[in-house]
């Protein structure tokens, strides 16, 4: 009966051996180990053994039914350990393919430059003010200090729409709406705007276009408020490590009057193409509230004195982005807009 | 503005410092140099020859054979194809090795077989401007004087050895409009003397007002003055004088008219020469035109004036346009011996209007025009008669002839130093403050802590305390205002709320894949009002530029359109795009057309394209109409949003919907109708435009939470048998009125039409979802409610299948 026991134990590990998969493994089991199986048999023909046989014979037949079902439980590590491998082989897919895009638009960038400087602003404590882009003569330019027949209206040339009404030329309208809806207040607002001018559209030129003024107006503003402010916009819009010039200039609504250059962001100031070999880069013009203006909104101009700016964003986005023609912002080419997708800084 | 630097150093010491150098100063004090140019530059090897003689090249009609002494000793053979070149002259011959302006080498060469050595020049060769080159010279050489020196250097002998600043002047600064002025502006920098000129001449017996009386009847000329020179010679003016209006953009004449325009640009002060014998006249009169009387001016136009144009008569016919350009009938020609010349002070407004009107725009117009200086004009006319006798040979008459009514009074400006200091945040001193008004030569006084100045009557733009400012802050250094930032404020900056959510829905837009668009605002009459939400009357320019740039838009889907089809014109296959701008509808009471705030979008071609997975999908009516219900549902407008069938025209008429909030029709969305897809060469396409200010500024709730439920949902589906064109939006409004509160959901899973449907009918299937928040529903709550919405969609006569 010993030897029976060991060929049948001999028999279970070679077929346990022999299987490929877990179904298999799973036949030997039940051949062997199963109730019905012949380590079973053995064991209820026990009976038939001398008690003193017994617990020596019941000993072995247990050893060797250990040693079988360890032996198994080890198969089915390995076999499955080998299924979960082949189905990790057949689910692999090549990583390198292109995943599925969701569909992104974004702003177009004079929207882009026009929020940065809004939010730039804001965080100054300024407020936002928008007004029509059909004015009245008066807003645009008398309340301005440009009375009918100044020699300067022919700095801006207008397109009317009758006598009285026009399209405006610049956005400080609203800074004349705004000064007296405000009645002598103090102000700190920036226009963003469409604008207008009566131009033939090319590579530097666009019959509309897009503006961003600013306002102060409070007791005791200072030109030095404006080289402060300006300077912040400055470093904002082009980097911390521009500085900025101011140079006397001439506008009807301000004296005095100033334009404001940068450093060259590309040379930093050594001299290149974008600075025409100059190191600076003309930006945007400014000055102090003409006292006029003031007067004409109800403001006191000997107690109250202001700051104002005015900045065209295509000039910015074109300087910031190195766009070389004014009309890629109006023709809306997918292929232009889509480059102004990412992040900056 | 030209400045000759040559020029200029006659009347201020600008010695010792580097033309750009100058430049840079004078930009950064107040008048920008636009160009700093050196006339020279880069010309070498050109000097002064002597055409010995000259020959008819023997196989060349045009060309001749010069031979020309470029030095004592030196001759050399030149062929030169000028018309005017002859034996004898002296000639700017450019020697083999010579460099010239536009990249020109000279060489020895061969033409048609002659040796040539060189090259006779024209001004034009040398970088002269053709406008301004005399006009005897301007089609062939110029030819030097008799005692110009063979070998010598031509370029000093014509005055381009000098640099010339280009200024680009602010209109308040007319000032420097002239040589003097910019002298003066020169000094200040420079802390420098200014060096007018010395005017001195003797007069014969006879007086002028023996020859000419002189009457004014406008206000618009408050001084006439007239001074007489006669026997005068007619004559090319000396060189100097020539090179220097050649230098200042003016071509050169004849002395007596060079004479004016030096004077012109020397003092910034227009004169005008009249031929004294044909005024055919003893008097000078000055008045308003009449309405339609004629008048032919110097360039042989005759001219219709109008009753406000100022003009000059000899008491009968007009003899010039005041300030603006003489006639025909009294110029100055090689015959001329005796002149008179007007010294006067014409009103800017008024020469504006006229030379505006007539379309002559002058180097004279242009400063009467900003204003003259007052105290200048006696000057010209006196700095005139010296230039005739030193130049032209004149004989001055006694005596000026003169109607003067001019205020010279200059211009009081009272401020105190604290004022300019608190202007522009700084501390200088009052010091510092005397001395740059002194060196700008204003009057000054200290006296109570204020500074009483009078500005010289040249600078016309010194009126108020700013200006004083201004001139303070410029000479100072704009470097030296320090930087601060605005104290006291106790505004807190921000968006309105309008203004946030439309930043919102410029994201809503970019999230959902569109690209934002800028169109123009001016389109043609004809597109103003196409796709418009509501026409309105149209906004039209009074002088358009061009018809497709006329007119107000009160849509924004044309421009939008025109975008996509540029685009798939350029090969896109998938163009999607948004826009938020105004329309421009009728007229408010201000006058103003009223402008409201649109959002248009437009998608077009592919919509998804994963091409390697297989998936691609077209654009159609459901993804435009859903980018259109996310903006509504990320401003909480979902439930009060809805979409009506209706008819729009250019859009397809199967493909359209009103777009109403709380049943007010807010915008519109469809498809592009076939025929306007044809037109534009575009595929499948869909547009939408809401008005935005509509639903930016609707109230919506405050955003309180509810709670996240607990109890779990439960749904039932319901398919029903419909008629094609019955609306799907209409079932779901059933179902909602009928689903008692606890129908939390009504969703659309599929529809179906096809072979296995009969003819006309659509299938439509529904998922529901019940729902208490408080406690799980038993089924038969589920079933009693799910009944009332079966029931009511019977009564409604749809066929459950
Ligand atoms: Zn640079």
């Amino acid at each position: 009966m010993e030897q029976q026991l060991k060929q049948l134990e001999q028999e279970a590990l070679a077929k346990l051996q022999a299987a490929s998969n877990l179904k298999e493994l799973n036949e030997v089991r039940v051949a062997y180990l199963g109730k019905k199986g012949p380590i079973t048999d053995l064991l209820k023909g026990m009976g038939k053994l001398s008690p003193e046989e017994r617990p020596k014979m019941g000993a072995l037949v247990n050893a060797v039914r250990e040693n079988v079902t360890a032996q198994l439980e080890e198969k089915v590590t390995v076999l499955e350990e080998q299924a979960i491998q082949e189905q990790l082989e057949k689910e692999s897919i090549d990583v390198t393919l292109p995943g599925r895009k969701v569909r992104q638009g974004n702003r177009h960038p004079l929207t882009r430059v026009i929020e940065e400087i809004e939010d730039l602003f804001v965080s100054m404590g300024y407020e936002i003010a928008e007004g029509p882009e059909v004015e009245k003569d008066y807003y645009n330019f008398e309340a301005l200090n440009l009375p009918k027949g100044h020699p300067a209206r022919d700095m801006q040339d207008t397109f009317y729409i009758t006598e009285e009404t026009l399209l405006r030329t610049h956005t400080s309208p609203v800074q004349a709406r705004t000064m007296e809806k405000k009645k002598g207040e103090p102000i700190r607002i920036i226009c963003p705007g469409k604008v207008f001018r009566r131009d033939n559209d090319d590579a530097t030129h666009s019959h509309q276009f897009m503006q961003i003024e600013g306002l102060v107006i409070g007791e005791n503003i200072r030109m030095s408020d404006l080289k402060g402010t300006l300077d912040a916009l400055a470093k904002k819009m082009f980097g911390d490590d521009r500085e900025i010039r101011l140079r006397p200039s001439f506008f009807p609504f301000t004296e005095p009057s100033v334009e404001m250059d940068i450093s060259c962001f590309k040379c930093g100031g050594k001299g290149c193409n974008v600075c025409k070999h100059t190191g600076w880069i003309e930006i945007l013009g400014a000055g102090m509230v003409h006292p006029n203006v003031l007067e004409m909104a109800g403001y006191d101009s000997k107690k109250v004195s202001g700051f104002a700016f005015g900045i065209g964003a295509e000039r910015i986005a074109m300087l910031k982005y190195g766009v070389d023609d004014i009309r890629h912002f109006y023709t809306n080419d997918s292929r232009f807009l889509s480059q102004f997708h990412r992040t900056e800084g | 503005m030209l400045v000759s630097l040559n020029w200029l150093k006659q009347y201020v010491d600008i010695d010792g410092i580097a033309a750009e150098e100058l430049a840079e100063k004078i930009t950064r004090s107040g008048i920008e140099v636009d160009a700093v140019i050196d006339r020279a530059k880069g010309m070498t090897n050109v000097v002064v020859g002597y055409v010995v003689s000259k020959e008819k090249h023997p196989d060349a009609d045009k060309l001749n054979v010069c031979q020309v002494e470029v030095g004592e000793g030196d001759i050399r053979q030149i062929i030169c194809g000028a018309p005017n070149v002859d034996a004898g002259q002296k000639v700017i011959v450019a020697l083999p090795g010579a460099r010239l302006p536009g990249g020109v080498k000279i060489k020895k060469a061969k033409m048609r077989g002659q040796e040539s050595n060189g090259m006779i020049c024209a001004l034009q060769e040398l970088g002269v401007e053709g406008r301004v080159v005399p006009k005897a010279y301007a089609d062939g050489i110029y030819v030097l004087p008799e005692d110009a020196v063979p070998g010598s250097d031509a370029l000093e002998l014509i005055g381009l050895r000098d640099t010339v600043l280009e200024l680009g002047l602010t209109p308040n600064r007319s000032d420097a409009l002239s040589m003097l002025g910019v002298a003066y502006e020169v000094a200040a920098i420079l802390s420098q003397e200014v060096k007018l000129p010395e005017i001195s001449y003797h007069t014969v017996s006879e007086k002028a007002e023996d020859y000419i009386k002189v009457r004014v009847e406008a206000k618009e000329n408050p001084l006439y003055a007239a001074k007489v020179v006669k026997n005068v010679k007619i004559a090319e003016s000396p060189l100097w004088l020539q090179h220097y209006l050649m230098a200042a953009g003016v071509r050169p004449h004849n002395n007596v008219v060079d004479i004016t325009n030096y004077i012109l640009m020397e003092y910034g002060q227009p004169l005008h020469a009249f031929d004294y014998d044909s005024l055919k006249s003893n008097e000078i009169l000055v008045r308003l035109a009449n309405e339609g009387e004629k008048i032919v001016t110097l360039d042989e136009q005759e001219r219709t004036l109008k009753a406000h144009n100022l003009v000059i008569t000899n008491g009968e016919v007009p003899v010039a346009i005041a300030g603006v350009m003489g006639g025909a009938n009294s110029e100055v020609t090689s015959e001329t011996t005796t002149v008179v010349i007007e010294a006067a002070y014409f009103e800017g407004y008024s020469v504006r209007r006229t030379s505006k009107e007539l379309g002559l725009r002058s180097d004279s117009s242009a400063r009467f025009e900003k204003g003259v200086d007052p105290n200048r004009v006696l000057l010209a006319g006196e700095r005139a008669a010296q230039l005739l006798a030193e130049i032209a040979g004149g004989e001055v008459l006694e005596g000026t002839v003169l109607v003067d009514d001019l205020d010279k009074s200059p211009a009081r400006v009272v401020v105190s130093p604290d004022f300019i200091n608190n202007r522009l945040g700084m501390k200088i001193s009052l010091e510092d403050m005397l001395s740059i008004l002194n060196r700008l030569q204003f009057d000054v006084e200290a006296a109570n802590g204020l500074l009483i100045i009078d500005a010289p009557t040249r600078r016309q733009d010194i009126k108020i305390e700013e200006d004083i400012v201004e001139e303070i802050a410029r000479l100072y250094g704009y470097d030296e205002i320090p930087m601060t930032l605005p104290e006291g404020n106790d505004q807190i900056g921000g968006l309105t709320p309008y203004q946030a959510k439309r930043r919102v829905a410029r994201n809503v837009m970019e999230g959902a894949g569109l690209y934002q668009a800028v169109t123009y605002s001016l389109t043609s009459d004809e597109l103003a009002q196409k796709f418009a939400l509501k026409a309105e009357d149209t906004t039209r320019l009074l002088m358009p530029m061009s018809e497709e740039r006329s007119t107000l838009r009160q849509s924004l889907i044309p421009h939008l359109v025109d975008a996509a089809s540029y685009n798939v014109a350029r090969k896109a296959d998938s163009v999607a795009l948004y826009e938020i701008g105004s329309v421009f509808l009728g007229k408010t009471a201000e006058e103003l057309p009223y402008e409201e705030e649109h959002l248009a979008l437009v998608v077009s071609g592919k919509w998804v394209d994963n091409a390697w997975q297989g998936e691609k999908l077209a654009v159609d009516f459901f993804v435009a109409k859903g980018i259109v219900e996310s903006l509504f549902e990320k401003l909480g407008l979902t439930e009060r949003l809805s979409f009506e069938k209706t008819a729009v025209d250019g859009l397809h008429p199967g493909q359209t919907a009103a777009i109403l909030l709380d049943g007010e029709k807010v915008g519109i969305i469809g498809g592009l109708h076939p025929a306007e897809r044809k037109k534009y060469d575009l595929k499948d396409t869909f547009v939408a435009e809401i008005n935005l200010n509509a639903i930016l500024t609707a109230e919506v709730k405050e955003l309180v939470y509810t709670s996240v439920p607990r109890f779990p949902a439960m749904t039932r589906d319901i398919a029903l048998e419909l008629e094609r064109s019955k609306p799907a939006g209409e079932i779901i409004e059933i179902i909602r009125n009928a689903g008692t509160k606890l129908l939390k959901e009504v969703k659309v899973f599929d529809v179906y039409e096809g072979d296995k449907m009969e003819a006309g009918k659509k299938s439509v299937a529904f998922s529901l979802t019940y729902f208490d928040p408080e406690r799980t529903l038993t089924d038969d709550e589920v079933v009693s409610a799910h009944n009332k919405v079966l029931k009511a969609l019977t009564e409604a006569g749809a066929e459950l299948r």
